[in-house]
């Protein structure tokens, strides 16, 4: 059954099971056999789990039908490793579990595994992480793109059905872009927050990491709602539905100009020749389908990074603060006395680029700088908002490439921060204006050069090409963001879907 | 630009203890990085309002009625040193 079980998408797995083909716990043996060999390849392996299910599991009914979830490390898995990639947190198992975890498991859903991530969700390579980095199954000598890198590369390479992660800047978008998959970042409030060890609260968000759009709206669908146990958590206005959407007709499809070209300061930040050709064909291909595309503009955009990076290094500073060696986790040995435990702890148990945001959030909120870097960011966060606000008057929605590049080296970026945060500049603004944004593969390109491989943009010709396609050879995935007002995900996913039909991306390249 | 003085400073506000080979990549580093932030104090935002929250939510409360909270044994299990009931630290002044 091996071949046939891993092409299913986690909605043919249900039906699958529903119709009596396939049983739950064949489908959980099959994926946990396979994330359990990566998980021992060690060196050999992708390194995309931080922790793999031991039995079967116990309940598997609900209209999730018992299909095998991967979750993110930052999420409370009661009694289950929950270290957010951390070594502070090396030993955690946290006597609660997280709401959207817990509301997908009454679903049920079951969980599969635990995957790696940029410490503290704190980097766009999953390179910052305690257990090391996870490898990018297209291209091993290549990261996944982060912070949720383990769950993109899980997902990519077949060794989980789907997963979840959480987007504070793009950590939810760009490795689904980097690994070739969906990716959901979910209007801020949508899913509750309760459990996931916090990065940014003001920004942090919970989302899926699927194979296609349709398994993102399934699993999205389950984790919508307002929780008691989270205060900005919001109800969803209507149910999520099955996306069906063939054509785009009548939609006002927005290029920003800030987006397409990036300039000056952020010239670093411009469009590979791939990456541009992959994301202008998409927009041809939108036409076809009925849409009309404009160029809007987002004039404060280009300043989003500089904002966020004030914004989400304070809120970091503020929730690290917990992890002191009193109450979980690890603690330095042989203090002096309860500062000299506090400040070891924290130097021994954060990695490097944790420390330096915590430093980063610590200089703008002290005494004599708020005003300039917090304040001012405060408020060009309430420009981009605004900005959004105007762009929506004239169109339905916007659509940007999700990354300039497509999965780097591994160390490539390690060396200058900076280069690293600019892999954040297509995804932040959408995360400070709270609304929502997917990202869907929309071809292949080869890396900094010319384009590699056309996408075909004929659903046969995929088809015939996703049977024989040779990992990576051809060219590396390319994203396509699509992002909406708030509380839009019923048209996003829609028109997610409209795409992913018209484009037929093979995405079957990088299983393993 | 951050000297040595600053990064220590700011560590010490942080509660993180930094090691020799460490202050001059973080003072550079932040430099680096606070030059590209700095851009956006340089923005005319002095009729802007702040946005802390993008969700416009005015008190969210739950009814406050009494509910059991994690056993002492659980809220203790995951803490590197315990003593009698509570959780053992170093003194606050060795």
């Amino acid at each position: 059954m091996s071949s046939d079980v891993l092409e299913l998408s986690a909605a043919q797995a249900i039906a699958a099971i529903d119709a009596g083909d396939l049983s739950a716990h064949e489908l959980f043996a099959f994926y946990r056999e396979r994330a359990q060999a990566d998980s021992d390849a060690n060196g050999d392996g992708l390194n995309c789990f931080t922790w793999v299910a031991e039995g079967a599991p116990s309940a598997t009914a609900g209209p999730l039908a018992g299909v095998p979830l991967a979750v993110k490390d930052l999420f409370c898995t009661e009694g289950v490793p929950s270290q957010s990639g951390s070594r502070i947190l090396e030993g955690y198992r946290p006597p609660y579990t997280a709401t959207s975890v817990a509301k997908l498991k009454d679903a049920g859903a079951t969980l599969l595994a635990k995957t790696n991530q940029d410490e503290f969700a704190m980097g766009s390579s999953t390179e910052n992480s305690a257990y090391g980095p996870t490898l990018n199954p297209w291209d091993r000598t290549r990261v996944p793109g982060g912070s949720s890198g383990g769950s993109a590369a899980a997902v990519a390479a077949g060794l989980a059905p789907w997963a979840l992660g959480t987007d504070t800047g793009g950590s939810i978008r760009q490795p689904a872009a980097l690994c070739g998959i969906v990716g959901l970042k979910p209007t801020y409030g949508a899913v509750s927050r309760y459990g996931m060890i916090a990065f940014a609260s003001s920004l942090d968000q919970a989302g899926p990491l699927t194979r296609d759009v349709t398994d993102a709206a399934l699993i999205f669908e389950r984790m919508v709602g307002q929780d008691p146990c989270d205060a900005t958590s919001l109800q969803f206005p209507e149910p999520i539905a099955k996306p069906t959407a063939e054509r785009l007709d009548g939609i006002r499809l927005g290029v920003p100009a800030e987006l397409r070209a990036p300039a000056g300061d952020f010239a670093d930040a411009e469009l590979e020749p791939g990456v541009r050709d992959a994301f202008e064909r998409a927009l041809k291909l939108a036409e076809g389908l009925g849409a009309s595309v404009q160029e809007i503009s987002l004039p404060h955009a280009p300043h989003a990074l500089s904002a966020y990076y004030v914004l989400a290094p304070s809120e970091a500073s503020s929730n690290l603060a917990r992890f002191d060696g009193v109450r979980y986790g690890m603690r330095a040995p042989d203090a002096t006395d309860l500062l000299d435990m506090y400040t070891r702890t924290r130097h021994d148990g954060f990695g490097t680029e944790v420390k330096r945001r915590i430093m980063l959030g610590t200089y703008a909120l002290s005494s004599g700088y708020y005003d300039a870097y917090y304040g001012s960011a405060q408020r060009v966060r309430t420009k981009i908002a605004e900005d959004f606000k105007t762009a929506f008057d004239s169109v339905d929605l916007i659509v940007t490439p999700t990354s300039a590049n497509v999965a780097f080296g591994l160390g490539e970026k390690t060396a200058n921060p900076w280069s690293m945060y600019l892999s954040d500049y297509f995804t932040v603004p959408m995360s400070l204006a709270g609304i929502p944004a997917i990202s869907i593969p929309c071809g292949l390109a080869a890396p900094g050069g010319a384009d590699a491989r056309q996408s075909s943009g004929d659903a046969s010709d995929a088809q015939q090409s996703s049977g024989d396609a040779s990992r990576g050879e051809g060219g590396l995935p390319v994203g396509l963001q699509i992002a909406g007002p708030a509380f839009s995900e019923n048209r996003l996913l829609d028109a997610a879907y409209a795409f992913e039909q018209a484009l037929g991306f093979a995405e079957g390249a990088a299983r393993v | 630009m951050i000297d040595r003085d600053e990064v220590l400073h700011v560590a010490r506000l942080a509660r993180l203890a930094l090691s020799e080979d460490e202050l001059e990549p973080m003072a550079r580093e932040l430099s680096a990085v606070l030059d590209h932030i700095a851009k956006i104090s340089e923005l005319s935002l002095e009729d802007v309002p702040p946005t802390s929250h993008v969700v416009e939510l005015t008190g969210a409360l739950r009814p406050d009625e009494p509910r059991a909270s994690f056993p002492r044994e659980v809220a203790l299990e995951q803490a590197p040193a315990v003593g009698g009931d509570g959780f053992l630290v170093p003194s606050p002044q060795a």
